[in-house]
Order: C-alpha cells, then structure tokens, then sequence
C-alpha cells in the first residue's frame, strides 16, 4: 500500500461529563488563581523543559477543563519547577504552586 | 578554767559561718527540688533520645569534635557568647542585649558563686547526700554569719552576690517592660507566650523579687551586703523585730520548682537545648528531618525570643505574622502538620532569619525539610535529562568551548560611550586556540532578562576574556528552584545532567549571573577542579587586574544585595568594590545582611502577587534612603522584580532607574 501521509485522526471527542468537580475545587481551594488562567500561552513559551520534551501549564491546564486529568499530568511531568512561566504569566499566576498543586491534587486516584 | 574557756572561744571563733540546721533540710525547699528532679530527668532521657536517632556516623562525627581543640574551642567560645553574653542580640538591640545577658549570665554567675561559697565554708554540703542538689541555692538560709568573725574574703562574696542579683534584677524589669511595651527595647513585634510559656515566665519574674525579700529577711543573721542589708533595715524599720522570712523562702522555693516544671514545655527549654544545639552545629551535623533527631535539638533551642519576627520580610503585611520562623518551630515542636505546611511553605527562604537569629536556628533548611516530606514524592519524570542533556547539550558547549574568543577588546566599553546601542556587542569571532577556558552559564531568569547577557557579554569582549556561552540557546534549570521546592530527588537528576554537560566542556572557570544558580554551583555540585564565581566577583577581579577599564562617572548608586548572593553565600564584599570604581555609592537603610528581600523569590510556593508587591515596596523605600539615581543589583530576578516595582510606584516623581550590574560597569 501507498503510505499517502493521510491517517485515522485519533478520536478529540471531550465527554464533560467527565469532568470531576470535586477535585477540580480540591485545585482551586488550594491555588484559587487556577481559574484566572487565559490560556495565553506565555508560559510554555518559555518552558525550560519545553526545550527538551513537550511541557505546557497552558495546554495542561485546558486538558483539565475537558476532563482529561491525566493528559495534564502527562504534560506537566517533566517541569523543572524554574518558575519561569510565573516571571512571564500576565495573570500574576503563581504557576510553580498551580503546577505542583495539579499534580498533588489530580495524581492521586 | 582559763584554757577551756579559751579554747571554746578559739572554736567558736574559728568557723567564719555556722551550718545552722545540722539536718541541712527544710520542708521549703521539696518544690525546687522536685521540679529541678524533674527537669533534669526530663532532659536526660530527651537526650538520649535524640541522640539515637540520629545515624551512626553522625553521633561518631559529633563525640569526636568535642576532642578536636578547634572545635572545642569554638564550642566554648560559642557557649560564653550565645548562651551567657547575647553577643548578636547585642550588636542588633543593646538593650535588649542587655536584658538577655543580664538574667543568663547573672543567673549563671549566682549559682555558680553559691557552689564556691559553699566550697569554701562549708565544703561538706556539697556532697549530693548531704543536700548537695539545693543547699548551694538556699546558702543563706541554712547558715548564720558568725557576728564579728566576717573576713573580707566573706564580704567579697556577699558583694558580689548583691551585685549580681541587682543586675539580674535590672534584667528582670526590662523584661516585664518589654511585655508590655516592647518596641522601647526595639522591637516592633514580640511573641505571644502559650500556657507553659506563661507559667515560666510569670515565675522567672518572681523568682528573683522573690529571692531578693527572701536574702534580705535573713540579711541580719546570714550575712549581705549593700543591697540585702539596706533591704533588711529598711523591713526592720517597717515590721519591727518579728520578721517572718518562712513564707518568704517557701514562695521563692516554690516559684523556683514551677519555673523548672514549667521549663520542658516552655520556651525556656532552650536554656538547656542552646547547649546542645552549639556543639551540635559546631560539629557540623545536619538535620535531614524537620523535627526529628539533631532537628530536634535546633526547634528545642529556638528562644523564642521574636527576633525573627521583625526580620521577616513577609511581616510588612501584620496578617502574614504567623508564617514567621518563631511560630513554624512552635508548631513543628506541638506536631501540628497543617500549620506546619502552611508556614513552610510560604516563606521566601530569604534566610534573613537564619541571619540574624541569636541561637542560629536554620529555620529555612528545616522548611526545606519539612517540603520534601510532602513534595519529594510527587510524580515527575525527568529521564529526558540524561538524553537530552547529556549528549546535545554538553555536545555543542564542548564543540564551541575554547575555540570562542571576545571581540574587540577593552576599547569597547568606551567605544560605546554610554550610548543604548545594541550593535555594540560584537558577536563572538571564533579563533583556532585558547588556554584560558572561562564557561558563562546564565541560567533561567539571565534568559528571562536578556540585557543581562548583552552586559555580561559585552564586558567579557572589552576585557578580552576567552569564553563559550553554556547556555545561548537554552539550558535546563539548576535544580535550585527544585530543591526549594522540596524535590530533593528531582534536583539531584538536574544537578547530575548539568554537571556532566560542565565537565565535558573542559572549562577551568565557570562564571553564572544568577545568584540561585551561583547557591547551588558551589555548593550541592562538586565541581573539581573548576573555580565556580559569581559574574560581580569575576568582573571585580576583571578590574583589579586591569583588563576591564572603567571610569567614575559619580552616578548615586544604590546595591541590592541579593538574598542568595549575600546572605546565601557571603559575597558582599566584590560587587560594592567594583561599583565603588564606577560610581558613589550610597548605603541602603538596611544592607549587608540585613537586605530585605525583592519579594521576587522563587523560595516561597505559595505566596501571590499582591503580598510579593507589598515586599517589593518595603524593599525598594529601604533602597532609596539615601536619595540614589540607580539601583543596582546582581540578580535577574530582583533586577526584573524592582523594574516592575519602580515601574508602578505611584509617587510620580520618583526619580530612578533600576540596572543590572553588568549593565553599570560596561554601560
Ligand atoms: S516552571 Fe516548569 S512549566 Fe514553568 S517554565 Fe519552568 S519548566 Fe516550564
Ligand atoms: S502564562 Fe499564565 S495566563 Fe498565560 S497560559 Fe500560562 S498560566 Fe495561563
Ligand atoms: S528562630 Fe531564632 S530569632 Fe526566631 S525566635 Fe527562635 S531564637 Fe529567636
Ligand atoms: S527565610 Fe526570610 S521569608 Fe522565610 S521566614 Fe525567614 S526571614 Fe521570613
């Protein structure tokens, strides 16, 4: 067969059913400026970590609005923690807490 | 007749003091006693404890430094300084210098001087036995001055027992002033006692008043002088003959046995805990757990004392008082976790505390401890590092490395006249050999900031150093924000990417921007071989040698110093003296190692915009004290941190502008 390039796309469907309210207010009651977030992008920008694998706050942070908990987790796994993202976030976000509190609150089963 | 009579005389008149009461007991002094027992049981079997909890090598590490002479000998000079003199509290607050001294060293000086007394007179009380444990405290109520026999060895005690319970005294009514009102002794915050606290305290006041009426109800018959003696006649005067000391030494004995019950749940332990602590320190043994083993003995030595509270820069905001180091040791001592965590990890790591703390208790490496508790374990993944790092990172340093060299040379930093021109900076021209290997690595925030890498690489170029660029196109972290995060583990996996990539460039020297960077270089890396400088030290010694010219352009200059920089690893000295040469340097309110964080730290997790901004603004009015026309500092994030801070300031006529030190020296 020809190989054409072209390919089943794997399934973006967002089922917010899904979505688990209880740990997302978990997240917010520890780092209440989760939900400022603009998805702006800035963060990743900058990304020490994004220089070497995929690493993104904005996208984890989007992944957790379509109840794909574990899909943020993934992105965020290889953070230095450097705190670039928050010298840049035009929110003010404290996104060194944001992310440590996404992965304390969402990687525990 | 005549020689009997004699001879009685000659005994009668022999003993200077007679032991009145030949049991050598008194039903008043059972609450000292029990509570002295008490405290000492205590702390025995505390002691034993802690001292089994802490691995094997470091209780071997700790019983060898107290043979070692140096060691001892600091122990000793440590124990005179901090336990009885207060030096540091001294040098910060005379007066209140002045009423920590007074009570320990005078305490300390009265029991000792009982113990001589009774050495001298009589020597036989000493022995445990024969009441040994309480006679020595309660001296002059057991004895009787023999009248007319009092030699003047005698009156030499009796005086300077007056003395030192005077100045103990003087010491005692500072400190019930101070309760009250405390910013006399300056202090603008003081601490709020808990239970046992109150206790203590209440009866450490008493204990001497109490002691004073006790010795000069006796003053008659046992002996005193010109503070009992007048105290006695003026009771005399008031009372008559019938003076009725009983109660007295009962309330002196009882406040006495209180305060010692009170002590092991008290702030006062750390009377007893200091000691420990110090030869601990001074042996070099770390604590690894926040509260357990030789963690336990630095909580336990913290005094209380508030010190730390106007320290930290968090308290220009009253309601963030309770994240202050005083308060995290009191709760790490009553185990209570979500406090503990919530204090921990909102502090800055300033250090500002650990600076200035009289017993230095390293608050903030107990707060790291207490994080990695809670963040170690977090699920990250960082094997990418030992790919991605290992081999293209160090790859192309090694490539470039020595085979880089700066542009034009030293006529560039005048060429440029001062003028913002940008293509001034010539780009690295590459040239086939170099022996002297200098690697700049600018780290995260320097890449944040890039005119702090236009500076930096400008004054490499007019001093015509060697250099290769670690970083140009991006690096990983240092692991410093890892670690004071808590993420212990973590960090050792970046420490170990970058140190490969370091080594194998072949450098002798490597120069960083960032002071977070600079913390962790030195120290957590082990860089054989390699001298690991800060870019003011590196460009200060640029200057003395006479490759880097500058001129004096007398600009008011203000330095920051910035928390890890100075208080972190004592660089104070070179970036002052190579400003000094550009410009008049003029003195912040509080400088040195009294800098009050930019409030841009990276050490606190949770703390957010608004209470940072608050810092930013108590530690740019300190900055600008002295009326400076720039402030400079060598850190990109205080750099970043002031710029916004001036930038928002809304006294419009604020005149300043906020420059790198690079930026200052090579304008
Ligand atoms: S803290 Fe993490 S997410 Fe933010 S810039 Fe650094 S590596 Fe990227
Ligand atoms: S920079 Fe701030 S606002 Fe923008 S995407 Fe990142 S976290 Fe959200
Ligand atoms: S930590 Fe140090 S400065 Fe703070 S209260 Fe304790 S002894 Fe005083
Ligand atoms: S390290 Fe700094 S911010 Fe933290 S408690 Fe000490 S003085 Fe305050």
């Amino acid at each position: 067969m020809v190989d054409f390039g072209f390919g089943l796309v794997p399934s973006s469907r967002i089922n917010l059913d899904l979505f688990d309210k209880e740990k997302y207010d978990e997240l917010l009651s520890i780092e209440p400026d989760a939900r400022i977030c603009m998805a702006c992008g800035s963060c990743t920008a900058v990304c020490t970590a994004g220089k070497f694998v995929h690493t993104s706050l904005r996208e984890a942070m989007e992944d957790i609005f379509n109840a794909k908990p574990d899909k943020a987790l993934e992105t965020l796994r290889a953070c230095q923690l450097c705190g670039k993202c928050s010298m840049v976030c035009p929110r003010g976000i404290n996104t060194r807490h944001l992310i440590m509190s996404i992965t304390k609150v969402y990687s525990k089963k | 007749m005549t020689p009997l009579f004699f001879a009685l005389a000659a005994q009668a008149a022999d003993p200077e003091v007679i032991d009145r009461i030949p049991s050598g007991f008194s039903p008043f002094v059972l609450p000292f006693t029990i509570g002295v027992a008490f405290m000492f049981s205590w702390i025995g079997v505390g002691l034993i404890r802690l001292l089994a909890a802490i691995p094997k090598s470091d209780r071997i590490k700790f019983a060898k430094s107290l043979f070692i002479p140096k060691t001892a000998l600091k122990n000793l000079k440590d124990l005179f300084c901090d336990c009885l003199f207060h030096t540091k509290i001294w040098q910060r607050k005379p007066l209140l210098g002045y009423m920590h001294s007074a009570i320990a060293f005078g305490w300390f000086m009265i029991i000792i001087l009982g113990h001589i007394e009774v050495a001298l007179f009589v020597p036989a009380r000493l022995n445990v036995t024969r009441g040994g444990l309480f006679y020595p405290i309660f001296y002059r109520y057991f004895v009787w001055m023999n009248p007319g026999h009092t030699t003047l060895r005698g009156s030499f005690f009796f005086f300077l027992m007056d003395f030192f319970l005077l100045y103990i005294l003087s010491g005692i009514a500072l400190a019930i002033f101070k309760r009250f009102r405390s910013i006399v002794l300056g202090m603008r915050h003081t601490t709020k006692p808990s239970f046992a606290d109150r206790v203590a305290l209440y009866s450490l006041w008493l204990i001497f008043p109490l002691r004073l009426l006790a010795e000069s109800f006796t003053a008659d018959l046992s002996g005193g002088s010109f503070l009992t003696v007048p105290v006695n006649h003026f009771w005399h005067l008031i009372f008559g003959d019938k003076l009725w000391f009983m109660p007295t030494w009962w309330a002196y004995s009882i406040c006495l046995g209180l305060f010692f019950a009170a002590m092991p749940f008290s702030r006062y332990m750390h009377i007893l805990t200091e000691v420990l602590w110090i030869l601990l320190r001074n042996a070099g043994v770390k604590p690894n757990h926040p509260r357990k083993g030789v963690a336990e003995a630095e909580i336990y030595a913290c005094s209380s004392c508030g010190l730390c509270l106007d320290a930290c820069p968090m308290n220009v905001q009253k309601k963030n008082l309770k994240f202050s180091s005083v308060y995290f040791i009191r709760f790490l001592r009553r185990h209570n976790e979500k406090k503990i965590n919530d204090i921990a990890e909102k502090c800055l790591m300033c250090d500002k505390c650990h600076a200035l703390c009289p017993v230095g208790v390293d608050a903030p490496s107990l707060r790291r401890a207490q994080r990695a508790t809670v963040n170690n374990a977090l699920p990250y993944d960082y094997s990418y590092l030992s790919t991605a790092s290992g081999s293209t990172l160090a790859g192309e340093t090694h490539a470039t490395l020595g085979t880089v060299r700066g542009g034009t040379g030293a006529s560039l930093c005048e060429a440029s006249g001062g003028a913002e021109r940008s293509e001034a900076v010539a780009r690295p021209r590459v040239l086939p050999e170099a022996t002297n290997k200098v690697l700049y690595f600018a780290g995260c925030m320097t890449h944040l900031t890039p005119r702090i890498i236009k500076s930096v690489e400008k004054v490499f170029n007019a001093a015509g150093v060697d250099y290769a660029f670690a970083d140009r196109d991006g690096g990983i972290c240092c692991g410093r924000p890892l670690m004071l995060a808590g993420k212990t583990e973590a960090a050792a996996a970046v420490i170990e990417a970058n140190k490969k990539m370091i080594e194998k460039s072949g450098c002798d020297t490597l120069v960083l921007s960032c002071p977070i960077c600079y913390k962790i270089f030195k120290e957590e890396y082990g860089l054989e071989g390699i001298k690991v400088v800060h870019y003011t030290q590196f460009i200060n010694e640029l200057i003395a040698a006479g490759k880097l010219n500058v001129q004096n352009k007398g600009e008011r200059l203000v330095y920051h110093d910035p928390c890890e920089l100075g208080r972190g690893c004592g660089v104070y000295f070179e970036p002052r003296a190579a400003l000094g040469k550009v410009g008049n340097l003029v003195k912040a309110s509080k400088e040195y190692d009294e800098s009050i964080c930019c409030g841009g730290s990276l050490g606190s997790l949770t703390l957010d915009t608004k209470d940072r901004s608050k810092i930013s603004e108590a530690s740019l009015d300190s900055l600008l004290a002295n009326d400076p026309q720039t402030i400079v500092t060598a850190c990109p994030l205080c750099l970043k941190t002031f710029s916004e801070a001036v930038a928002k300031t809304k006294k419009g006529d604020l005149n300043v502008s906020v420059k790198d030190f690079a930026e200052v020296l090579c304008p």
